[in-house]
């Protein structure tokens, strides 16, 4: 069937024009509609804009540290070049056009891309460079088993050819077996053993060879299953490290440190992010600005300068209280903020919402796997919310937290009075959402006028 | 206090859908009656001694963990069947569920032995079912329960013409989608898709499961047990019911 032509530029104003309906609206940031609208007047307008890029794309995909890692990329690069970047965190197909809409005048597209959207992305943006940080599960109802996503990566690995260099984290056993898939590859990892955690945690996942299914013996495990790994039976092990950390400095919840190694040369980079797995997101940043052409000052600098992405350990000043927002969304994540929430002083107040909505996933089961233990011994009230409170009220029933101090509260809006109404002049009030929810209580404190709507912060 | 002891088969293979927090709420229910229950893992190469334990706990995998325990869990059969015979309790999740049956033919034609406790053959599907479950039970005659759950398997589990389901579905799948059964029971062993995880949310067969352990414990009819305060389970019963009822499951 012959299919009338419309020219893109037609495409692409309608497109714009949708978007600041939306805002009009009030329905949201618009950072989904344009791309969307575009999408299905001519889905294949996305690959002309993309192809349109005078520098190219690249792409950030993870199971946890997309938003962080590609919005760090974009602090060591926007000084020097112009960037089309989903920065809201849109990041499905339609989110990818959306940023190449707002900025036509861009040099280098930069997306961060949903684990199961990858293959869809990567064909149309066919990127420069591809970066994988970690698999772990997470929302099993949507995107199916980790052995799932692991395939449909290891598919787009090996189609994406010659053209795309793979920046990988070698720490995570599935994601550095992919250096035998590409012409090209980047390693990085950690290597400073003094963080490895005594054993695997609960939520590791890739703890058998992906060869052979052995165990494999740790040298030193980091943040879950991602560490320096080999097989004791077939010796698949982890690949050499080009770009690595070492010498790393936690600072509670201030900041981390530490000397990033790479082949032209070492640098020492002071992170104002927290934890472990802020270092993997810094590490990841840096192989791909360099991939893309950032020097190790630029780098450096950067990163330094980096605050951190919204709703990931967000600060928001309420009065004389603040919120400290800190966004869970499935096991290894929130083990990593917990862990770090206690490094920092752990907090003997906390509100966590749990929603179940499409995003967030349906199934609520994963909570369990989640290590909330180290919590408890400074915690001395609790308040739950989001539509699933009642099942974070078991999770901490049976984890021994006394029933009578958990105050359910489904609705936001009432959970986010009684937390703030317990938390003492002068304090801060730690508050962990699930996505849906994040964006519920984000919604709420803008609306009360304490913190800008994320459409306006991208910009 | 009585202690009862748990054989928690594969925790370290069979763990998708927080398996540990069914075995955390049979540890406290039991403690608060002021019983002890002793978890003790069951992995590769362990023998199941039939009597030794008085409750058998096994959880979901994915695929590739599944593949990786079935032949060791296929040569520990006559020991779990014995086991049951002699009147320990049994709950099986989601990939062990599937498992204790006759086997289950994985995508591809591959076939994963199975134990043959459950009367039911599995076969996996093209599509996953996937969603929130709820059943109606009668586990003792005359005592009508609700369980409400989460399923999402690619498993189509087809019982034997006599055999006795778990429940009769009344929102989502079940074991087929088509049959309106969910799960199987032979004698104290409970298989289901149900995860959630399943007992939190649904303390009576948390209960259930610990009489039948003391039972088997103490020899006797299982034991009453002390009533316990559970508002937030009612809450979270609630809710996860009502999502079954409101949105159900879906092909996927």
């Amino acid at each position: 069937m012959a299919a009338l032509r419309i020219p893109l530029s037609l495409e692409v104003a309608a497109a714009r024009a949708a978007a600041r309906l939306s805002r009009l609206a009030r329905t949201g940031g618009g950072t989904t509609v344009p791309g969307k609208l575009l999408w299905k007047l001519d889905p294949g307008a996305i690959d002309r804009l993309a192809a349109r890029l005078p520098l190219g794309s690249a792409l950030v995909s993870a199971t946890n540290g997309k938003t962080t890692t590609a919005s760090m990329v974009a602090e060591i690069l926007e000084p020097r070049l112009r960037l089309a970047h989903n920065a809201a965190g849109a990041n499905l197909v339609s989110g990818v056009a959306s940023a190449l809409l707002a900025r036509p005048e861009a040099e280098l597209g930069l997306f961060e891309v949903d684990e199961a959207a990858l293959p869809e992305v990567a064909r149309r943006v066919k990127p420069r460079a591809l970066c994988l940080g970690n698999l772990f599960r997470d929302q099993l109802d949507r995107y199916g088993e980790l052995e799932l996503v692991a395939e449909r990566w290891r598919t787009v690995a090996a189609e994406l050819g010659g053209g795309t260099t793979l920046v990988l984290n070698g720490d995570d056993p599935q994601i550095g077996a992919l250096v035998g898939d590409a012409r090209r590859a980047v390693v990085f990892g950690i290597d400073d053993p003094r963080h490895a955690r005594p054993s695997l945690e609960h939520a590791a996942d890739s703890k058998y060879c992906i060869a052979c299914g052995t165990p494999y013996e740790y040298r030193a495990s980091y943040v879950g299953h991602l560490g320096d790994y080999r097989c004791p039976r077939c010796g698949h092990a982890r690949p050499d490290l080009e770009v690595s950390a070492t010498a790393i400095e936690l600072h509670g919840l201030e900041g981390a440190a530490f000397v990033l190694i790479t082949p032209d040369g070492t640098r020492g980079i002071e992170l104002r992010l927290p934890g472990l797995y802020n270092v993997y997101n810094a590490l990841a940043a840096a192989s791909l600005a360099r991939e893309l052409g950032a020097s190790l000052d630029e780098i450096a600098v950067g990163l330094g300068r980096f605050r951190a992405a919204f709703g990931r350990f967000e600060r928001i000043a309420i009065e004389d209280r603040s919120l400290l927002v800190l966004l869970i969304k499935n096991p290894a994540g929130a083990n990593e903020v917990v862990r770090t929430l206690v490094a920092g002083g752990a907090p003997r107040l906390a509100l966590i919402a749990l929603n179940d909505a499409i995003a967030d996933g349906r199934d609520v089961s994963w909570i369990w796997d989640v290590d909330f233990e180290p919590l408890l011994p400074s915690l001395e009230r609790l308040v739950v919310s989001g539509d699933r409170a009642a099942e974070l009220a078991l999770r901490f029933k049976y984890a021994g937290f006394d029933p009578a101090a958990i105050d359910v509260l489904p609705s936001l809006d009432d959970a986010l009075d009684h937390g703030l109404a317990l938390t003492p002049s002068g304090g801060e009030l730690a508050v962990l959402p699930t996505y849906t929810a994040m964006l519920g209580l984000r919604a709420l404190v803008t609306e009360r006028g304490y913190a800008r709507p994320y459409w306006e912060r991208a910009a | 206090m009585t202690r009862i002891v748990v054989g928690h088969l594969y925790p370290d293979y069979l763990n998708i859908y927080a398996d540990r927090g069914n075995i955390a709420v049979l540890a406290r229910r039991a403690a608060w009656r002021g019983h002890e229950l002793d978890v003790r893992p069951i992995s590769v190469g362990d023998d199941v001694i039939a009597g030794e334990n008085d409750l058998l706990y096994i959880g979901g995998g994915q695929d590739r963990e599944q593949a990786l325990v079935a032949p060791d869990l296929a040569a520990k059969g006559a020991g779990i069947e014995a086991a049951v015979e002699g009147g320990a309790a049994l709950l099986a999740v989601c990939g062990g569920y599937q498992l204790l049956g006759r086997g289950y033919r994985v995508g591809g034609g591959a076939e994963l032995p199975g134990v043959g406790l459950f009367p039911h053959v599995t076969v996996a599907g093209e599509r996953r079912m996937i969603g929130d479950v709820l059943l109606e039970c009668e586990l003792e005659p005359g005592e009508r329960r609700t369980l409400a759950g989460f399923e999402n398997h690619a498993g189509r589990t087809r019982l034997d013409v006599a055999a006795e389901p778990l429940g009769r579905v009344v929102a989502g799948f079940g074991n087929d989608g088509v049959s309106a059964h969910e799960g199987c029971r032979v004698g104290r062993a409970i298989g289901t898709y149900l995860h959630g995880p399943l007992l939190p949310r649904n303390p009576w067969l948390a209960d259930w499961l610990l009489r039948q352990a003391l039972a088997h414990r103490l020899g006797g009819e299982p034991p009453e047990l002390e009533p316990l305060p559970d508002e937030h389970e009612r809450r979270a019963h609630e809710v996860s019911a009502g999502r079954a009822r409101a949105r159900g499951g879906r092909y996927s």
